[in-house]
């Protein structure tokens, strides 16, 4: 199928024409960015909605597969597709106002496309050290933009999250390097079957490194130490790439993928996701509440609902793979949605501190009742989106018979509802007095809060009966279902 | 096996570095170590004792030939490994400029 490479293919287009147009306005940059992504975008949802259920293969410079690299288009591929694009697409309406008060010019539209190339590219390729070369692209993009603002914590964060990066990215070419040794290939495909009948410490090295690799880029807990500064010194637009997606795309995708896919979810790894998850779900929002500075507050959270993610994994049953990639998306919509909101504030306000805020409901509407979704949705409040994909996630773990997991969840789920009580009762609701704001939330941050508060409530209709069927179950099937994923590429 | 055990004392001295030093310089000198361990650990798993390059000539005797692949996938990690490399220099450069100190544990305005 032609349309496979364009997903890289037209992000690293745009990113290259903007360098050598962009002159020193940003006009062209905003222009190429946007009709990229919104191009990709729509190819993503053509993919996913008219095409449901072929799984598309393409293989570069038509190699065929035991000597080429392939590209692979299943329905969870594409579902991950819209995910990042139609984050990427309200990122780039919410940059163009607040990335001029940095600066005017392209570059940061031309680290932005790349860090759109790098992310789909680890979504669709079917090779394992391509993955890792499309994961460096989007991480070099991601330091490169954590930094953009100048300020000296922006480049004390980018500092150790590029180390942590590193890091990670070494334990993964390690992980590759035994791989590649145990079975001689590297498409992930073939990995898979020529594994099935090999020593079980081998699966278990594999496993052991790609959870320690993946698991560091997807912050979950006892990985996590690098999130909360990175994400909350980044700009931010960005500060939402990185928390609703980057860690998705680069963590729990890869990590779905590799220990669904390819190793045929062993039990020894289905445990430690749960284990990891509950943890991550705890510790993450114990952290939280403590917070004062808004965006730090986010990102503890992201480490939280991460672990919601891994918890649905490790249940493993098809409800709660349901729960796990639902709650992905949610999770994309509402914590975007939520840096948004603590950008606007940070324009408007020029604080991050709780304390310093109040009584923004009347100065700025759109984002307190924006504000008041998200955090309704993170909640897990009916009828909004993160309530269903919680809800799904605790049922499973009770059928599943983890019955003390789904409690630990339900604490979890309270305590976040506690600290976004305090975020708004503070924050937006606060009693003090503000008259004046510094400057004025233009049309694109409105535009792209109101977006992802409509998306926040809209995805609710996932889970009704013949559209959960229609659209979510392809997904589930996708990741569940490794023969087919094995008989995909090699046609056996 | 000793050349395993080897190249494994140089990825710990890498992750030593990385844990230890407080000079920003020499953590990224650790990085460098750690990505040199992995690379080296990838070519081993390709080496066969004995064996000729991967190259095919003309009157070549048909000897067993090494691995071409890890090779490839080595230049490729070794190139990813420089950018990061450079990124972190230029992170560090500027972090000089903000806080006139390499030392990292003076580089803490952002609370834990």
């Amino acid at each position: 199928m032609i349309i496979l490479p364009l997903f890289i293919a037209i992000p690293l287009l745009a990113a290259f024409l903007i360098t050598f147009i962009g002159g020193r306005e940003d006009r062209w940059g905003i222009g190429l960015s946007l009709a990229g992504v919104s191009v990709v975008l729509l190819l993503a949802l053509y993919t996913f909605f008219m095409r449901n259920g072929d799984r598309l293969v393409y293989e570069i410079g038509g190699w065929s597969t035991p000597f080429g690299i392939n590209l692979i288009l299943d329905a969870f591929a594409s579902f991950m597709l819209i995910t990042v694009n139609l984050l990427a697409f309200t990122s780039l309406l919410f940059s163009m106002q607040y990335i001029r008060y940095l600066s005017r010019d392209w570059k940061y539209y031309a680290l932005f496309m790349l860090l759109v190339t790098g992310m789909n590219g680890v979504i669709m390729t079917g090779d394992l050290f391509n993955l890792f070369v499309y994961m460096e692209i989007a991480l070099l993009a991601a330091f490169a933009l954590v930094a953009y603002g100048g300020r000296a914590e922006e480049f004390e964060a980018a500092f150790k999250y590029a180390v942590m990066g590193a890091l990670s990215s070494v334990i993964i070419l390690v992980g590759i390097a035994v791989t590649y040794s145990a079975v001689s290939t590297l498409t992930m495909a073939q990995i898979g079957e020529e594994l099935a009948g090999k020593d079980p410490l081998i699966l278990h090295w594999i496993g052991g490194l790609f959870l320690v690799g993946f698991g560091l880029k997807a912050a979950s807990m006892p990985f996590h130490a690098w999130l909360p500064d990175a994400h909350s010194s980044a700009p931010a637009p960005i500060s939402s790439m990185l928390s609703g997606v980057l860690i998705k795309a680069l963590g729990v995708y890869v990590l779905i993928r590799v220990f669904f896919n390819v190793l045929g979810a062993p039990d020894m790894f289905l445990t430690a996701f749960l284990v990891l998850g509950t943890i991550s779900i705890l510790v993450g929002v114990f952290m939280a509440i403590g917070q004062w500075d808004f965006k730090r507050l986010l990102a503890y959270h992201s480490i939280s609902q991460i672990g919601y993610i891994l918890l649905g994994m490790g249940i493993a049953t098809p409800l709660g793979i349901l729960g796990a990639v639902f709650h992905l998306l949610n999770h994309a919509l509402f914590k975007g949605l939520l840096f948004y909101n603590a950008g606007a504030v940070e324009t408007a306000l020029g604080t991050r501190d709780l304390r310093r805020m109040g009584n923004l409901t009347r100065l700025l509407p759109t984002t307190s009742s924006t504000s008041m979704v998200a955090s309704l949705s993170i909640s897990g409040i009916p009828p909004f989106n993160g309530f269903f994909s919680k809800l799904i996630i605790i049922i499973a773990a009770i059928e599943a018979g983890l019955p003390i997991y789904a409690l630990l969840a339900i604490v979890g789920s309270l305590l976040t509802l506690a600290s976004f009580m305090k975020v708004q009762r503070y924050g937006f609701r606060g009693e003090k007095m503000i008259e004046v704001v510094k400057q004025h939330i233009g049309a694109g941050m409105n535009t792209a809060m109101v977006i992802l508060a409509v998306l926040c409530l809209v995805t609710s209709v996932l889970v009704i009966p013949g559209i959960k069927e229609a659209v979510m179950d392809p997904v589930v099937s996708a990741i569940l279902d490794q023969s087919e994923y094995i008989r995909l590429i090699t046609g056996r | 096996m000793t050349v395993y055990v080897l190249c494994f004392a140089l990825f710990l001295v890498g992750v030593y570095g990385i844990l230890t030093k407080r000079d920003l310089v020499k953590i990224i000198l650790s990085i460098a170590v750690m990505g040199y361990a992995a690379n080296l650990f990838f070519i081993l798993f390709a080496y066969k004792s004995g064996a000729i390059y991967p190259i095919l000539t003309k009157g070549a005797t048909d000897a067993p030939m090494v691995d071409p692949l890890p090779q490839a996938l080595v230049l490729t990690s070794i190139v990813i490994e420089l950018g990061t490399t450079a990124l972190l220099v230029a992170l560090a450069v500027r972090l000089y400029q903000k806080y006139k100190t390499f030392d990292i544990t003076k580089i803490r305005r952002l609370s834990g």
